[in-house]
C-alpha cells in the first residue's frame, strides 16, 4: 500500500505504517496524525521524537513500560504515566504514536 | 439448524447427557452467519487436525489498551463470517451476582454487535464475549458503557480482579471478598485498562482456605481468608454429629493432615498450634466447627500456568493481614510489589518467575518486608541445616 502527500508517494504496510524510516519528516507525520484524528501539539511531538530517537538507537520500538519510565525521567511524573499517553494517543501509544513516528507496527499481544 | 451446515465430526460432541458447546453454537447458527462459519471452520480444523486461527493482532477501543483480544481466521475467503472474531472481556460483578435483566442487557447488546456467543464464567473471571468485527468494537463499547458496563483486563496489565461469593452467601468468609474486589477494581483502573507491566498480574480473592477462586494456583497475587486464633467449636453440635452416626474418628480425626485433632467420646480436642487451616474438619462438620474469630487473610504471590517457565503455585508473602475498608494496607503492599517488579523485572516475566530469578531474599528487601518462617516453601528440606541443635536449645529453654 501507499499514499500520496505533497507530490511524493509513501510506501506503507497494510495498516498504514511507513515502510522506509527515512521517508519520515514532520510534515508527513502531521499528515498521518490528521488521518488518525490526532492534532499534534508540543506534547505529542515530545513522544514522537522520543520514539524516533529510541528506535534509531535500538532498532526496536520501546515497550510501554520503558516509554513511560523515560518520559518520567525527561518530563516528570505528570507526563510519565499511561493515562497521559492514552490521552494524547487514544488508540494507544504503541499503535498510534509509532505510526505517526514512522516506525513499523509493533507486534505481539500488548 | 441450518440445512447447508454439514458438521459430522462436531455432531459427535452433541451426543451424551453433557452440555455441548456445539449445541450452543448451532442454536445461533440459524440467525448468525458468524456462528455458522465458526462451526464450519472448526469442522475443518477437526478434519485437518490443525487450528485455523491466526495469532493475535492489536485491536482495541479508544483510550484503552486492554479488554479486547484480536482474533482473525487464517482462511477468511473460505469462512468470511469469522474473518474477524475478536473477543471482548467485560468486567464481571463481585461474586458474579447478576440480575436476569442485567444478563439480558448484555445478550441484547452482543446479539446486535457480535456473534451472540458468550463464555460465562471461566477462570479468567470476566464475562467473555466471543466474536465480533473490528468496526463493531467502538459501537459495542459505547453500548456497554452507556449501560454502566466496562471492559476487563488483557495483555500485560492488571487483570480484572476476581473473588469468591464470600460473605454474600458463605459463613466461612474471613473477610469481605466482594468489597475488596470492588475496591481494587476501582483503585487500579489505570493499571487495568492501560497495559504497562512486564506481563499480566492477576489478583484473586478467596474468603477462606477452601479457596473457591483457586487463588493459590491461578493468581499472581492470592488473597486468601484465614484466622489467627482457635477454630470455634460447638460441643453440643459435635456430640450430635457423633450420635447421628458420623464417623468422626475416620472422616475427621484421621484425615487431619497434621493429626492435631483428638476424639474423646463425644468431645473433640484441637491442638490449634499445629492446625494448618486446611478446612477439612470444618467442611465435614459445618454445624459444629467454624473458623476462628480473629479473621483476615494470608497473601500469596507467584502462581501461574506454564508458558515461559513451568507452572508455579503461590507461596506466602504475608502470613496474616487484617482486611477492612478502605484496605489501605493492601494498596500499600500491591504498590510496593509493582514498583519493584516494574523496575527490575524483564519483559514477559511473571511475578513468580521474577521472585525465583532474583531470590526471595532480594525481593523481600526490595519491597521492604521482613523474612518470616511462614514464607518457607518446603520446610526442613535443606540437608545443611541440622535441626537437632535447635531442638536441643529449645529443650534448654532457649530459642
Amino acid at each position: 500500500m501507499s499514499f500520496e502527500f505533497s507530490g511524493k508517494t509513501y510506501e506503507t504496510d497494510d495498516d498504514g505504517y511507513l515502510i522506509n524510516l527515512d521517508d519520515w519528516n514532520q510534515d508527513v507525520a502531521a499528515y498521518i496524525a490528521e488521518q488518525e484524528g490526532v492534532e499534534m501539539t508540543d506534547a505529542h511531538w515530545e513522544v514522537v521524537n522520543f520514539l524516533r530517537t529510541y528506535y534509531k538507537e535500538y532498532s526496536i520500538a520501546p515497550a510501554i513500560k520503558i516509554l513511560i519510565k523515560e518520559m518520567k525521567k525527561m518530563f516528570g511524573p505528570e507526563k510519565g504515566n499511561s493515562a497521559y499517553l492514552y490521552n494524547l494517543y487514544p488508540a494507544g501509544p504503541a499503535l498510534q504514536a509509532c505510526k505517526i513516528a514512522g516506525l513499523p507496527k509493533p507486534t505481539g499481544c500488548v | 439448524m441450518a440445512d447447508d451446515l454439514k458438521t459430522p465430526l462436531l455432531d459427535e460432541l452433541e451426543k451424551g447427557p453433557w452440555p455441548s458447546f456445539v449445541k450452543d453454537i448451532k442454536s445461533l447458527a440459524g440467525k448468525k452467519e458468524m456462528a455458522k462459519d465458526l462451526l464450519r471452520q472448526l469442522e475443518k480444523s477437526y478434519e485437518d487436525k490443525r487450528g485455523y486461527w491466526k495469532h493475535g493482532g492489536l485491536v482495541g477501543v479508544m483510550g484503552y489498551g486492554g479488554g479486547v483480544i484480536g482474533r482473525y481466521s487464517a482462511l477468511p475467503e473460505e469462512f468470511p463470517g469469522v474473518s474477524h472474531f475478536h473477543t471482548l472481556r467485560i468486567n464481571q460483578t463481585s461474586g458474579w451476582f447478576y440480575t436476569a435483566d442485567a444478563l439480558r442487557e448484555i445478550l441484547n447488546i452482543w446479539e446486535e454487535h457480535g456473534s451472540g456467543l458468550l463464555n460465562v464464567h471461566g477462570s479468567t473471571g470476566d464475562l467473555v464475549l466471543l466474536g465480533t468485527r473490528t468496526e463493531e468494537l467502538e459501537p459495542t463499547f459505547r453500548a456497554l458503557t452507556e449501560k454502566g458496563w466496562d471492559l476487563g483486563g488483557s495483555g500485560s496489565d492488571l487483570r480484572t480482579p476476581s473473588c469468591c461469593v464470600g460473605p454474600g452467601r458463605c459463613e466461612y468468609a474471613c473477610y469481605d471478598t466482594l468489597s475488596l474486589a470492588y475496591n481494587l477494581t476501582h483503585a487500579y483502573q489505570d493499571e487495568l485498562h492501560r497495559p504497562m507491566f512486564n506481563y499480566k498480574y492477576k489478583i484473586k480473592m478467596s474468603g477462606c482456605p477452601n479457596d473457591c477462586t483457586a487463588a493459590i494456583a491461578r493468581s499472581d497475587m492470592g488473597i486468601i481468608g484465614i484466622w489467627k486464633d482457635d477454630i470455634q467449636v460447638k460441643p453440643d453440635a459435635v456430640a450430635e454429629y457423633v450420635d447421628s452416626g458420623l464417623d468422626v474418628q475416620g472422616l475427621v480425626v484421621e484425615n487431619c493432615p497434621t493429626g492435631c485433632i483428638e476424639l474423646d467420646g463425644n468431645e473433640i480436642k484441637i491442638d490449634n498450634s499445629n492446625c494448618v487451616k486446611c478446612m477439612h474438619c470444618i467442611n465435614v462438620m459445618p454445624k459444629a466447627l467454624s473458623p476462628g474469630k480473629e479473621r483476615g487473610a494470608a497473601i500469596t504471590l507467584g502462581a501461574k500456568a506454564p508458558i515461559v517457565e513451568g507452572a508455579l503455585f503461590g507461596s506466602v508473602i504475608i502470613p496474616f493481614m487484617k482486611l477492612e475498608e478502605p484496605f489501605e494496607e493492601v494498596h500499600d503492599l500491591i504498590e510496593r510489589i509493582w514498583e519493584f517488579w516494574d523496575e527490575h523485572g524483564t519483559n514477559r516475566e511473571r511475578i513468580g518467575e521474577f521472585i525465583e530469578r532474583v531470590s526471595l531474599a532480594t525481593f523481600l528487601e526490595g519491597i521492604g518486608e521482613k523474612p518470616l518462617p511462614q514464607m518457607i516453601k518446603a520446610p526442613r528440606d535443606n540437608p545443611y541445616v541440622f535441626y537437632e541443635e535447635y531442638y536441643a536449645e529449645e529443650g534448654e529453654g532457649e530459642k
